[in-house]
């Protein structure tokens, strides 16, 4: 990590995010091959704080941008790092066909319910009856009229060329703990070259779900792991499950 | 015994080192830092164990924890 | 000299060939007629060389992985017709802004919307104004035969690289079918041959790692970043103008044109020349930045001008900025895929001419 205060909100899982991410690559001894492309969201300014090479992608095509730097560049570790407007909306088609291809790279998909950067609209992830700027109706999310929250782990897990995905999350030490191993084994499916890797980070965002940082961990559990639950979603790899390191 | 040291300039008050520790040893310090933030201050008669959880939690990197010898 | 390879081959593959010995690493692409025989050439190719050939989801995802790739610092090239190209827009502003070089090859079919899959030149605007957001251009090149195919390929990898932007090789469905003779007049290169640059993402190895965005909160900053493009683009105007003429001496009235629409009004051109009329062609090579000031001076003499397009009517803007109200601009364009024959533009050239002559 460069030394510099984030810009992100009080208890946002950003912060969080982008340290284990940051320790993982150091401990793995990585950080001269790694490149990241983080994406147009809340964490487009993550090249301020990750001391790693990265290119800025355009919103939702951060899985092709990393595609290209793979294919041009396969010595280097290759991480898009995004958040669920960028890869489950106007990213979806990049996302599952960057899994389909099993392409050698690692996504660290921030799931965190809305879209924070532009100020708490209703995201692919937003669940049912969660209120946000643009699903304003008392009930919140329905239905009828929004349709359902987006399983994106369970969605690429259903590809065949996706090799490992976990989904998880920042909602205490435990969950730090776990969400810090599951980027770990991600980054390692890719440097044995063994194709799509993915950890899905449920992630709070108070500002925007208008709840303090503690209130925002507890509805977390309460409310999103029921819909998302934790795990490791799909793990394909050839090598033993039980990871040496 | 163990100790932490918070950086009250970055802290930005989330207090989830309050909510994670075990010995309820952290609490909202009542000055402000530059950014208008109550940081989080370890409390004077608190213990602590070195268990780190605050330095987990801490979204910030504010938090260090300390085994004084 | 070395008696050079002749090889007879058709116009996209012209492109593809050129691209590879020009040491293109990779090619992202996307079916679309009337380019699918260079997509797929590539794909041959690429696989023999080693290199990669990557057939993507969408347009957009091609031309965002050639940005990646691009940031790498090998050569890229990506081709589409219209509509596809009309998807890159959004990405080829991001390669413009963030300075990197790519090559990017629109075969162009009749428009707009689906349009169809013959031949037109009705992306003139998108390609010279820039279909994308903010202050940027692209490099513009229109081939008028095979062999030019071939060498404003190699030439356009040689200029995205010379000034880290994108280039623009426009084409048209005709000039992508045809078979022509080429002469492989170029040295090839291996990607690995090529100089290394400084300033790429690669993994900071060695180095304090770095970073390449456009995204310039800093409304200073976003300002100095567009003066400094700006600059380029300068710079680029003053050095990079590519035109011919034929005929040109004595004439009274030119014809400006460029690919096919060059070739059928050579041919018409040289009935009119037979028929002592002085009439004259003149065609762009680079459509930007474009010749505005060759055509200002032939102005001074040459007081009629006739643009003729394979559309309804876009560079004659262009021609009328060149001439700047010094000489009357004429127009007479086919859209929608139709291909004008030579008789006709030879016909539609006499009227014109004989009024002119009437009229003096």
């Amino acid at each position: 990590m460069k030394d510099a205060v984030t810009h992100y909100c009080q208890g946002c899982g950003h912060s969080v995010i982008h340290r284990l991410t940051a320790e993982v690559i150091e401990e793995l001894g990585i950080a001269d091959r790694a490149v990241g492309v983080p994406p147009a969201g809340c964490a487009v300014l993550a090249y301020f704080y990750f001391d790693v090479d990265m290119i800025e992608a355009p919103h939702g095509r951060a899985c092709a941008v990393a595609t290209g730097i793979k294919r041009a560049n396969p010595e280097s570790i290759v991480f898009s790092y995004q958040g669920d407007g960028d890869l489950a909306a106007i990213g979806t088609a990049e996302a599952v066909h960057s899994a389909n291809r099993s392409e050698n790279i690692t996504v660290i998909f921030v799931n965190n319910a809305v879209y924070g950067m532009t100020g708490g609209q209703m995201a692919p992830t937003t669940l049912l009856g969660q209120r946000t700027t643009t699903s304003p109706a008392a009930a919140g999310r329905e239905v009828h009229r929004e349709g359902y929250p987006i399983k994106v782990s369970e969605l690429l897990a259903s590809l065949e060329g996706s090799t490992y995905i976990e989904r998880c999350a920042v909602n205490s030490v435990r969950a730090i703990r776990r969400t810090k191993k599951a980027i770990r084994e991600a980054f390692l499916t890719q440097m044995n070259g063994e194709g799509f890797s993915m950890v899905e980070i449920l992630s709070p965002c108070p500002t925007n779900w208008k709840m303090s940082p503690v209130k925002s961990w507890k509805w977390i559990d309460e409310v999103m792991t029921p819909y998302f639950p934790l795990g490791v979603i799909k793990d394909s790899r050839k090598g033993s499950k039980k990871d040496a390191g | 015994m163990p100790c932490i040291i918070i950086n009250s300039e970055t802290c930005k008050g989330c207090y989830l080192c309050i909510e994670v520790c075990p010995k309820k040893s952290i609490a909202i310090g009542k000055d402000l830092n530059s950014k208008g933030y109550h940081p989080a201050l370890p409390m004077e008669n608190g213990e602590c164990s070195g268990c780190e959880s605050c330095m987990i939690v801490c979204p910030e990197l504010s938090i260090e924890v300390y085994d004084e010898e | 000299m070395k008696n050079k390879e002749k090889r007879l081959m058709r116009g996209s593959e012209a492109i593809g060939e050129a691209a590879v010995r020009a040491g293109c690493a990779c090619y992202f692409g996307y079916p679309i007629t009337p380019q699918n025989e260079l997509t797929e050439y590539m794909a041959r190719r690429m696989m023999e060389t080693g290199r990669v050939f990557l057939q993507s989801e969408s347009e957009i995802a091609a031309i965002n992985m050639s940005l990646g790739a691009a940031s790498t610092g090998v050569r890229v090239m990506t081709s589409s017709s219209s509509p596809g190209i009309s998807l890159k827009q959004e990405g080829i502003s991001f390669i413009a802004a963030m300075e990197l070089p790519c090559v990017i090859v629109n075969i162009v079919r009749g428009g707009p919307g689906l349009g169809n899959i013959a031949p037109a030149q009705s992306d003139y605007f998108q390609a010279t104004r820039g279909g994308g957001h903010g202050d940027y251009r692209t490099i513009v090149l229109a081939p008028g035969s095979v062999q030019e195919l071939y060498d404003l390929t190699r030439k356009s990898f040689e200029l995205a690289d010379e000034y880290r932007t994108p280039v623009l090789l426009l084409a048209d469905g005709m000039l992508g079918q045809m078979m022509e003779p080429v002469v492989f007049n170029d040295k090839e290169i291996l990607p690995e041959q090529l100089p290394d640059k400084p300033w790429t993402v690669k993994g900071a190895k060695d180095r304090p790692s770095r970073f390449i965005r456009s995204l310039l909160l800093d409304v200073d900053v976003e300002e100095e970043q567009n003066w400094r493009l700006y600059r380029k683009y300068q710079r680029i105007e003053r050095r990079e103008i590519r035109h011919e003429e034929y005929y040109m001496k004595g004439a009274e009235l030119a014809i400006v044109a460029y690919g096919t629409a060059a070739r059928i009004a050579k041919a018409a051109v040289k009935r009119c020349v037979e028929k002592n009329m002085r009439v004259g062609l003149i065609r762009p090579i680079s459509l930007w930045p474009f010749p505005y000031e060759h055509i200002y001076k032939t102005a001074e003499t040459v007081k009629h001008f006739m643009s003729f397009e394979m559309s309804t009517g876009q560079m004659i803007e262009d021609v009328q900025l060149g001439v700047k109200g010094r000489a009357e601009v004429l127009m007479y364009g086919r859209p929608g895929g139709v291909v004008p024959t030579p008789a006709e533009l030879f016909r539609v050239i006499s009227r014109a001419y004989n009024k002119i002559a009437r009229e003096k």
